[in-house]
């Protein structure tokens, strides 16, 4: 195997240094093959060192961060034991990079072009004619739009999508051996995502280059990669084909990846003791918008006439993509950005739209849990004030009886009553989101508008975060309105679903029914974007190309 | 280049805000040097102070007026030329101020030929070469000169060079320039003196500049695509780094104007910060008005010239 | 192995290192530095050798001796006594400035980023024109329009420096306004004072105290300008400026009477920047 891998790692160690100036191994000795022409995917949760190695294979190494020990072959070049000057010399032609933000990546103030080849005038590879002439090819090959012009704009000037395949064009100009592709579809959206996707594929394919595939969505490299190598808190889980990986998995961790994947059914909770008629939120006619208001109506419009209606104890879905309006509209709902037109009723009664002229009663019956935790929470605040504020807020609760709440609410998100010392950076991800949560319940809310809360978080870690949700709901009797952008998260916890698409419900449906009757192009485009845990998903997708130039924000 | 429309919304409001500060900042040195204590036909009149020539006097002056109309007619004044005459030896201020004034500016140009290559070029390799021993070494160096008083500068220029190696003389006494040699020995020490003051700012802040650009995506993907340290720097960072870095040259320049209060003051340099020191202890109040208005205007230019290169420079705002 | 192991377990004393904030030397340098001179501010009357203010010795522009360490000044007395006497003026007048200006900054600041609005436009507006005035200009006006005191002093330098603070404090705010928690809190009701105090204050304290430091460092730059433009503490007492303006003309002579008093301003302001420059990230910038 040795004798005829493109690449060779053995046991790979990085260190780093943390703020307080302590020394950790955050690679703890891998060690992997790539043969020529193969693609290799590493898959692993946030801090399992999968971007890490990848840029080691380039020999580079995050400020902070130091090669320590092990050996990596590319070629026949030792790269761990090369000066950084040679190093230079291998970077572009033997192995180049695919960044995560291309957006960030790419020079702002330097021509799309100068960049893409740059490549080849560090190198001296060949004459500028030639390599323009070889960049448009790639532009082509890459289904680029306009691929004789779309070098002489300026970064800013094209979307992320395409931003993206140049970036891999410009990684692609040197005819390196290896590329590193280092999540490059995970800021995107996914219809977007789809054609980002096919372009690498069919590229790779016809190339023959062999790459390494960073990500942590093991859908999307069951599309692109031959073999997968999954790690956690940086060591090698375990190694197989896609095939093998996706189908039988050996190593417990590889399993329960797997199982955050599959599609758990919902079963309503609703019906109980609550009167049938009565909605727990009824939205209508809604208006709102940003910037400076003219005759009453704000200058850039977001949500255009928006009606909807959740019955209590019941779950509404809001599914879009970026710049859909969907966190808009959660922020109309609970005032934080107040509607100009239309009303809000909750639990029958009508809420003023402003947050300033809604009572304290109001305000309790309705609660916001926001996407990221890190923010969410004052990180100069210890857990235990941060839930007790909304008790002491709302309720009047004071000394021991908001201690023994506190507790009884850490309790109720599944939180030893330990932590309540502790500040928001020494808890995970998780936890931090957890807390989120326990401090909505504090409220003893009706309705919790959970905005992505799940979206920042690793597979498994949010699959537990939606048990932790429904358990919560059959406990306390609640209604959630669950925004996401991720289909089949929504599909596991809601009753119902609204698709959002410019500031307007283009769908309604009931979640049971949403992939199999959806009408609206627009739903079906989303729908059939969603990535599938099968080698073949990508392959054998149709999709209608004008309804895609229509919607697609590309 | 072509530039958006916002781009001028902003330098047109930037320009308008300038306006309406210095018209804030005139008011403020007005009303201040009103509150000098004692009656100025008294002090004027000395021994002879009666009532009667008080208030003669008084009258003669426009006192009696009220204070904001005084104000317009100072203001009027200013911007036709006409700056009044000095309490104290009764000359026209105009014609006191422009030879002092053309001292001061060539002091300034002076030094900002000296500095600006310097420090920019000091400050991009220590930016360049960040962590390294010039690095350490340029930022020890500036971190001192920022810590100290301008007057330490000035007397520790005068210790080494006039004292101790006994090159130049301790002080610029008159500026009789008939040889080339006279003037560099004239000029010589308020000209070390407020470029290490001047230029330990810029090269600060022009590391800040470039270090900032470094950090960024775009320069670490040029470093994975096998770009030297020199063409990372020179090709990918210097050019984002373009307009933070004029920024704060207009900015250190603008530090030139406290520099020089102190540089001229020890130095015995006629300069209008001489001028205006010894206005202040004449309490010359036309004067000390007039020299307070050059420094607002010259300050105010420069820190309107920085924010103005830095909404130029914003790479959003272009094309 | 043993050894180690018992003394790690001894070390555990809530030290700044175990507390995840280590000062490399030359922080340690700079603290220590601050601290003497903070002591000499407090207790310099007893610690003077001499009378601060009375001619004890024969000869002007003494050199240094045993008898008068750092030598004796213009007129013949004592430069220890006087440098340690001034440290009293020098710390103490900036560190009420810096303290004031810090203090109205950060409140106003604080206010204008929560209430935003025109509250926030005509206040940033009118400290920003303030702001158009180069410090030492604005103190040599102020000072030759009111006449010099300790308190002109210090409401003059807070009056120079406060713009600045208000304009950091806002900038910092106005970030923590944006995040999702001061959001969350808005959203429960919460009014003006509690977003201010309880939320938005503890989060930007780690900068705003590093800002104080540098602050501090101007100020006494701008007032040892003034005092050596003789526009500060009024003789017979005097700062570190002022016994700089006083011996100048010791300077040619290269007398100790000059020496020493710039030394003593510069080992205070170096010291506090490179302190503030070597402060743990994680307290310097705790709001990023």
């Amino acid at each position: 195997m040795t004798g005829t891998s493109l690449v060779s790692v053995r046991d790979l160690k990085i260190g780093a240094v943390t703020d307080a100036g302590r020394k950790v191994e955050i690679i703890r000795g891998v060690s992997f093959d790539i043969a020529p022409g193969e693609i290799l995917a590493l898959i692993g949760e946030s801090g399992s060192g999968k971007t890490t190695i990848a840029l080691s294979l380039m020999g580079h190494a995050r400020s902070g961060c130091s090669i320590d020990g092990g050996n990596i072959r590319v070629g026949d070049h030792d790269v761990t034991g090369m000066s950084e000057a040679r190093r230079a010399g291998l970077r572009g032609t033997e192995v180049s990079y695919v960044p995560q933000s291309a957006a960030a990546a790419f020079n702002p103030s330097k021509r799309i072009m100068d960049q893409v080849i740059e490549i080849t005038a560090i190198h001296k590879l060949m004459p500028r004619k030639q390599a323009e002439a070889r960049a448009r090819d790639l532009f082509r090959a890459l289904a680029l739009p306009d691929p004789d012009g779309i070098g002489q704009r300026y970064p800013h000037q094209v979307s992320g999508g395409q931003l993206q395949r140049l970036s891999a064009a410009m990684a692609l100009i040197g005819d390196p051996k290896l590329v590193i592709f280092d999540e490059p579809t995970t800021a995107l959206d996914v219809t977007t995502q789809i054609e980002v996707l096919r372009a690498f594929r069919s590229v790779m394919e016809k190339t023959g280059m062999a790459g390494v595939y960073v990500s942590h969505d093991l859908a999307v490299v069951a599309q692109i990669a031959d073999r997968i190598v999954v790690l956690k808190d940086g060591e090698i889980q375990e190694v197989g084909t896609t095939e093998q990986i996706i189908h039988s998995p050996h190593h417990p961790y590889t399993r329960e990846l797997l199982a955050a994947f599959e599609p758990v059914p919902h079963v309503p909770v609703g019906g109980r003791d609550v009167p049938e008629d009565r909605a727990v939120l009824e939205v209508s006619g809604l208006c709102a918008g940003y910037g400076a208001t003219i005759n009453g109506e704000p200058k850039a419009k977001v949500l255009k006439n928006v009606n909807f209606r959740l019955e209590r104890g019941r779950n509404l879905g809001v599914i879009g993509e970026s710049g859909s309006g969907k966190s808009t509209l959660a922020r109309a709902i609970a005032g934080i950005l107040p509607a100009y037109r239309g009303s809000v009723h909750l639990g029958g009664q009508k809420l003023e739209p402003a947050l300033h002229a809604r009572s304290k009663e109001d305000l309790r019956r309705a609660q916001i849990v926001f996407q990221l935790a890190d923010t969410a929470l004052n990180p100069a605040h210890s857990i235990g004030t941060i839930i007790g504020r909304p008790l002491s807020f709302y309720h009047g609760l004071r000394g021991a009886k908001r201690d023994a709440r506190v507790a009884e609410l850490l309790d109720m998100v599944r939180l030893p009553a330990t932590l309540r010392h502790r500040l928001p950076a020494e808890l995970s991800g998780g936890q931090k989101q957890r807390v989120n949560l326990a401090r909505a319940l504090a409220a003893e809310p009706e309705l919790i508008l959970c905005d992505e809360i799940t979206s920042a978080l690793d597979t498994v870690v949010a699959a537990a975060i939606l048990d932790l949700l429904k358990e919560l709901q059959g406990e306390l009797g609640l209604s959630y309105m669950f925004i996401s952008h991720d289909l089949s998260t929504v599909e596991a916890i809601c009753d119902d679903v609204l698709v959002m698409y410019k500031g307007e419900v283009v769908e309604a449906l009931p979640a049971t029914r949403m992939s199999s009757e959806a009408t609206h192009p627009y739903s079906r485009l989303l729908i059939s974007s969603v990535p599938q845990l099968d080698t073949g998903w990508l392959a054998g997708l149709e999709q209608d190309p004008e309804l895609v130039a229509a919607f697609a924000q590309r | 280049m072509l530039r958006s429309k916002t781009t001028w919304l902003l330098i047109g409001k930037r320009l308008g805000i300038a306006l309406i500060t210095l018209v804030i900042v005139s008011f403020a040195v007005f009303f201040a040097t009103e509150l000098l204590p004692g009656d100025v036909a008294e002090i004027l009149l000395g021994q002879a102070a009666t009532p009667e020539a008080v208030a003669g006097l008084r009258k003669a002056m426009g006192l009696d007026e009220p204070a904001l109309m005084r104000f317009l007619g100072w203001l009027g004044g200013l911007l036709t030329g006409d700056l009044g005459t000095s309490y104290v030896n009764k000359m026209e201020i105009a014609e006191l101020l422009s030879g002092r004034l053309a001292n001061s500016l060539r002091l300034a140009g002076i030094v900002t030929v000296i500095c600006v290559p310097v420090a920019l070029s000091l400050g991009i390799a220590a930016a360049m070469w960040r962590g390294t021993l010039l690095d350490r070494v340029v930022s020890m160096l500036t971190i001192s000169v920022i810590s100290v008083p301008e007057f330490m500068v000035a007397t520790l220029a005068v210790l080494i060079f006039a004292v101790w190696l006994d090159w130049l003389p301790a002080l610029s006494y008159g500026v009789n320039v008939d040889s080339l040699g006279a003037m560099l020995r004239a000029y010589a020490m308020p000209v070390i003196t407020l470029s290490f003051v001047v230029s330990a700012q810029m090269i600060r802040m022009t590391r800040a500049a470039v270090i900032e650009t470094i950090n960024t995506p775009y320069v670490e993907m040029a470093l994975l695509k096998g770009a030297s340290r020199w063409r990372m720097v020179l090709v990918h960072a210097l050019p984002n780094a373009l307009g933070p870095i004029a920024n704060a040259v207009a900015l250190s320049l603008s530090y030139l104007v406290g520099g020089v209060i102190i540089v001229e003051t020890v130095f015995n340099y006629p300069g209008v910060a001489k001028l205006m020191v010894d206005a202040v202890s004449t309490r010359d109040l036309p004067l000390i008005q007039s020299c307070a208005m050059i420094f607002c205007v010259s300050y105010l230019s420069l820190t309107t010239l920085a924010d103005m290169i830095a909404i130029l420079s914003n790479p959003r705002l272009r094309h | 192995m043993t050894v180690s192991s018992r003394s790690t377990r001894f070390l555990r004393l809530p030290t700044p290192r175990n507390l995840g904030y280590s000062f490399n030397w030359a922080g340690r340098i700079g603290l220590a530095v601050m601290l003497f001179w903070a002591v000499v501010a407090i207790a310099g009357q007893w610690l003077a050798p001499y009378p601060p203010g009375e001619i004890v010795g024969w000869d002007y522009f003494g050199g240094m001796s045993r008898e008068f360490w750092m030598g004796t000044d213009y007129l013949g007395r004592d430069i220890l006594s006087r440098i340690l006497m001034g440290a009293r003026y020098t710390v103490g007048i900036a560190l009420g400035a810096v303290t004031l200006a810090v203090a109205i900054g950060v409140v106003l600041g604080m206010i204008a980023a929560v209430l935003g609005g025109w509250f926030d436009t005509l206040l940033s507006r009118l400290l920003d024109a303030f702001n158009g005035i180069p410090s030492l200009l604005f103190g040599l006006v102020v000072v030759a329009a009111v006449g010099s005191s300790i308190p002109v002093l210090i409401l003059t330098l807070t009056a120079i420096y406060m713009p600045g603070s208000y304009r950091f404090a806002r900038a910092l705010a106005v970030n923590i306004n944006t995040m999702d928690f001061v959001t969350v809190a808005r959203a429960r009701g919460e009014g003006t004072a509690y977003l201010i105090t309880r939320e938005i204050f503890p989060n930007i304290l780690g900068p705003v105290l590093a800002d104080l430091g540098l602050r501090f460092v101007f100020i006494v730059l701008v007032l040892s300008g003034l005092s050596f433009l003789g526009l500060g503490v009024q003789p017979p007492n005097a700062d570190w400026g002022a016994l700089v303006r006083e011996n100048i003309e010791g300077l040619s002579l290269g007398a100790p009477a000059v020496v020493f008093p710039s030394i003593a301003i510069a080992s205070l302001t170096i010291s506090v920047n490179m302190f503030i420059d070597n402060l743990p990230t994680r307290i310097r910038d705790r709001s990023d």
